[in-house]
């Protein structure tokens, strides 16, 4: 990684010379227009208007030289996962039923990267509310830049496919709920950085599971995703989750690292090749062994598919088609028959079998034996990745067991077939983990990710591992 | 655990709950894709003695309060801009009957 190539040198050059702000956000205006032409689905919501808007503000701090001026971010175009709510502009988590919503706030990640002088670009696409691994599961399908074809990867598709599209000074913002940053990251050979759970406010977030959301960075390097999450980490008095701490960028020393075996075993040939092609080369930094961990291998998916669409049926509870979003005509319906027909008309399949599957798992009589238990569950899988992190530093793993796959070979999947595409990443998001996503290489011309976990609160042993695999 | 039939009815049933109304076509799609995840996945916990307390949240999180002083909210106005015109009447929310 080159220093001319990070945001913080952009931020540097900037203040000195406005110029470079404006001619950095004219480039990703055309892009996004290019992007539009070429029906690449990385956008989602594009308001021109507005980013003008924000580029004057922008230029009158720079000649006040006000605190703005003084951010880390100052000019610094960042795009915005649509499930993240930004004042005026629609965000609706790629679902038709909140189709028109546009907040009359900002969430606090949006706040915060505002404070330090960003300007808030674009909404990117998604799976609705996150429903999803390959960001097909919405109405504007995001499509890979290294083959059009293949999927971008999911939920948070658009972020990582504009993130690698863009040859400007960009930031992206993505949120993940059991992969949703490292998964598209590694199908589009970027860096996706996901914080333990609770660093982030997740304040004005349109939640898809509450106990496993998390907002993180989408980056082209290290180093910027690491300044990112630096500016959107830390206490949130709005979030009753939110942690006392936050994010420094700072090194840290690694040792010991141990790929995990049971989740290596299950990827393709080709991903597998890659992988331990990356990891022979990091023998030379860190001890390297072989872990096994047998509970999350087996029992890590089941946990976290009663977890999520429990909560995620809870959530989408609220969705009824008054005060906000899709709204119909009430004609002296009950408001039985008025809520049913509007859900049923707005959400996708895949959100209706979410629901179903969740409110299953919570209905009374299955409560016990899926919903708590799971939950129990969820504690046993903490333990094993607590103590495995004893012994080592880091856990590595791939991040995806396949690479990008073709649109077609997408639909054929069952929805059970779907789900278990997540097994390398669910774990650590249901123990609330700290992980990145790394490009280890190439197979076929397609980027395939590497993913290093780290224990909760341990972001800088994640940031340090990922420049010695960028060097 | 009692074994559970995952057939059309119990499917009809839980979408009910859930505000949902499906067609006929979504019935017979949904079942055998929803008797996969609960059979293949959902139903492996069972091989799991757990006994641990459950983790509603993966790291520990403990109540930390705000000063319960008032602070600036939506006015009226701003609460209905989300608000179709059918579905708002003098400066209120208009829903569908109740009772």
């Amino acid at each position: 990684m080159k220093r001319e190539e990070t945001i913080a040198f952009f931020v540097e050059q900037a203040k000195k010379d406005f110029s470079i702000v404006e001619k950095n956000l004219a480039g990703i205006i055309q892009e996004i227009k290019l992007c539009e032409d070429k029906k690449l689905n990385y956008i989602e919501e594009f308001d021109e208007q507005d980013v003008l808007k924000q580029l004057a503000e922008l230029k009158k701090s720079f000649q006040a030289k006000d605190s703005k001026y003084f951010g880390k971010l100052f000019g610094v175009p960042i795009s915005v996962k649509d499930a993240i709510c930004v004042k005026g502009i629609e965000s609706k988590a790629g679902s038709k039923i909140l189709q028109g919503y546009k907040p009359l706030f900002d969430a606090t990640v949006i706040e915060r990267a505002r404070a330090e002088g960003a300007i808030i670009l674009a909404k990117t696409t998604q799976d609705e509310f996150g429903f999803g691994t390959f960001a097909t599961n919405t109405e504007k399908v995001p499509k890979n830049p290294f083959d059009n074809e293949r999927s971008c990867g999911g939920s948070s598709g658009g972020a990582a496919g504009f993130t690698a599209f863009t040859k400007n000074y960009h930031l992206a913002i993505g949120e993940s709920t059991g992969g949703s940053i490292a998964c598209p990251a590694s199908f589009c050979g970027a860096i996706g950085l996901t914080p333990t759970y609770g660093l982030v406010s997740r304040y004005g977030l349109i939640d898809y599971a509450n106990s496993l959301d998390k907002i993180g960075a989408i980056a082209k390097n290290p180093e910027d995703a690491a300044l990112l999450l630096e500016v959107i980490s830390g206490y949130d008095e709005k979030d009753s989750t939110s942690l006392a701490q936050g994010f420094v960028k700072d090194d840290a020393t690694i040792k010991r690292i141990a790929i995990v075996k049971d989740f290596f075993d299950n990827c393709d040939e080709e991903v597998k090749k890659v992988v331990q092609k990356k990891i022979s080369e990091l023998k030379k930094f860190y001890d390297v062994e072989e872990i096994s961990l047998p509970l999350n291998a087996k029992y890590a998916l089941s946990a976290y598919y009663i977890i999520a669409t429990s909560e995620a049926s809870t959530n989408l509870a609220k969705l009824s088609g008054l005060r906000y979003g899709a709204q119909g005509e009430v004609n002296g319906k009950h408001f039985d028959e008025y809520f049913s027909e509007i859900r049923s008309s707005e959400f996708s399949e895949e959100a209706k079998r979410r629901i179903i599957l969740g409110t299953f798992a919570r209905m009374s009589g299955y409560r016990d034996a899926y919903y708590l238990k799971a939950m129990r569950v969820r504690t046993k899988l903490i333990n094993e990745f607590n103590s495995a992190f004893k012994r080592y530093d880091l856990l590595l793993n791939p991040t995806m067991p396949v690479l990008a796959p073709k649109f077609e070979e997408i639909e054929k999947l069952s929805p059970m077939q779907n789900y278990a595409m997540d097994l390398c990443t669910v774990p650590a998001n249901l123990a609330g983990l700290p992980h990145i996503s790394v490009n280890a290489g190439f197979s076929r011309g397609l980027p395939v990710g590497l993913m290093a976990i780290a224990p909760h609160l341990q972001e800088k042993r994640l940031y340090s591992f990922a420049k010695v695999i960028e060097a | 655990m009692a074994k559970v039939e995952v057939d059309k009815e119990l499917i009809r049933k839980v979408a009910r709950n859930a505000r949902l109304n499906l067609s006929e076509e979504e019935l017979e799609k949904f079942v055998p894709q929803i008797k996969e995840v609960i059979l293949d996945s959902f139903n492996k916990l069972d091989e799991v003695d757990a006994k641990e307390e459950p983790s509603f949240q993966p790291v520990s999180v403990s109540n930390r309060f705000r000063n319960d002083k008032p602070k600036n909210c939506l006015t009226q106005e701003e609460a209905l801009k989300n608000v179709s015109v059918k579905l708002k009447e003098n400066g209120y929310f208009k829903g569908p009957k109740v009772l």
